[in-house]
């Protein structure tokens, strides 16, 4: 971790990586697709809308992967002040909040023809909405405060005191018994889903695991990137006005 | 007098003396509930069953219009730097101003609900029950308003911005504070876990909250 802290050391390291990471991405999501779409066999009573459980599992999972994320950088904003803590935690935010917002959008999809109805207010489904409205707050946050430090330890504390939902939606449906179904891969006694089920869920969780980071690696380089040419414009700016007088 | 109680007392009175510091609240509030039945219809039956909802929707929303004032005059004045090098930790600080909002807006508010409760025609044996569970809740309102208002300390669009950061922290108040109404208007269910959970809110966000919200004013003022 110490040789990361060195920006122009994680660039040339994030160069290096991005595009076997990308080409990976790809291959698997197209074999997790694949077998999503044509292996997987149709469930006894949902048919073939179990397929969209291929995309919002994962969505959920990595929805709540951003947000803790984003507290772990907090925390390294807070109490190592590592140089790229807060740049990893602003790029996780929209990252963080589209699949969010994804899942929320194939959960509501999945819903209709299961429950009948697009939305209930499920504990689940609350605090997932809580949790996307979190990431709202923290995007509207960075955009308010126009200095990078100053921005960055407020929503860092920020992050922290809304880190306390991850917990609840994980929890939800096993404190409130609602509509949601409890969790089916990760919990005491294995998964209660089919291999040929788990499977390509499995591999589409990698899949967008690793689109995630490298969207995220991407982000991160665009957004150092971005701070040294702000800081090139001030010294040009400030130059021009030396001369000038 | 002690540091802590002087300054208790000063931000009750600069409250107090504001005149509309308190008063806006207060009218807020019942704007609020007194154009809601005009938006769902005057049937005393429905009203009854969504009453306690709003009144607490409309009490959140009450308490944040002037949540700002928690620190915000104090930055403009310089009082806050002022209190920041003073005896008193700045954790302390943020806990005191806090309960001065509390006090003079947590519990006029509450004190308030009951005569709205008429106009929304809630039985009148929930209106113990409301009252304490405002009570009960109301100090967790403030704390967390607190962490908001340092957040957002000195931004363009402050109050907005105060409001989008806070509202999604108030979800577990809402819903334990209507379920404690709710139960002591229709149900089987007994208040009283409710308003435990609401308590425990609240003691909570007393010790918690005023750390984050220091935390937050240091790097403001810094």
């Amino acid at each position: 971790m110490p040789s990361l802290a060195n920006p122009t050391r994680f660039l040339s390291i994030v160069d290096r990586v991005v595009p076997w990471l990308a080409a990976l991405t790809m291959l698997l999501l197209a074999y997790g697709l694949y077998l999503a779409l044509f292996v997987a066999p149709p469930d006894y009573q949902q048919g073939e809308t179990v397929k969209i459980m291929f995309i919002h599992v994962p969505a959920a999972w990595l929805a709540m992967f951003g947000y803790t994320l984003i507290a772990v950088a907090s925390l390294g904003t807070l109490i190592w002040r590592h140089p790229l803590a807060d740049v990893a935690a602003k790029t996780a935010v929209p990252i963080g909040a589209t699949f969010t917002f994804i899942a929320l959008v194939t959960g509501s999809l999945w819903g209709k023809p299961m429950w009948g109805t697009y939305w209930v207010w499920d504990a689940r489904l609350t605090s997932v909405l809580v949790l996307f409205l979190l990431y709202l707050g923290l995007l509207a946050l960075w955009q308010s405060i126009e200095e990078p430090g100053r921005a960055g330890r407020a929503a860092a504390i920020l992050a922290l005191v809304g880190f306390i939902n991850v917990p609840i939606i994980h929890f939800s449906v096993t404190w409130w018994n609602t509509l949601h179904q409890p969790a089916s891969v990760f919990r005491t006694g294995g998964p209660t889903i089919d291999p040929s089920l788990l499977v390509p869920l499995l591999v589409m969780a990698l899949g967008f695991t690793l689109l995630f980071v490298l969207l995220h690696l991407i982000a991160m380089r665009a957004e150092i990137l971005r701070r040294r040419v702000h800081a090139l414009q001030q010294i040009a700016v400030e130059r021009a006005a030396t001369a000038q007088a | 007098m002690t540091p802590a109680l002087a300054l208790l007392r000063r931000d009750i009175r600069l409250a107090w003396r504001e005149g509309g510091a308190i008063g806006t609240a207060l009218g807020f509030y019942l704007v609020v509930v007194a154009i809601t039945p005009l938006g769902v219809g005057p049937d005393l039956n429905l009203l009854s069953r969504i009453a306690p909802g709003v009144l607490w929707v409309a009490l959140l929303l009450a308490s944040l219009l002037s949540a700002d004032r928690i620190l915000h005059n104090d930055y403009e004045d310089g009082a806050l730097d002022v209190l920041a090098n003073g005896p008193l930790p700045l954790t302390l600080v943020v806990a005191l101003k806090s309960l001065a909002h509390w006090i003079t807006t947590g519990v006029p508010l509450a004190l308030l609900a009951p005569i709205l409760g008429l106009l929304l025609n809630l039985p009148i044996e929930a209106f113990p029950l409301l009252v304490l569970a405002m009570l009960a809740g109301t100090p967790a309102v403030s704390f967390l308003a607190a962490i908001g208002a340092s957040l957002t300390l000195g931004l363009r669009r402050s109050g907005v911005l105060l409001a989008l950061l806070v509202l999604p922290l108030y979800v577990p108040v809402l819903i334990f504070g209507v379920a404690t109404v709710s139960a002591a208007t229709t149900g089987p269910a007994s208040p009283w876990p409710p308003l435990l959970m609401l308590c425990a809110l609240s003691l909570a966000s007393i010790v918690l909250a005023p750390i984050a919200a220091a935390a937050a004013l240091r790097n403001a003022m810094r």
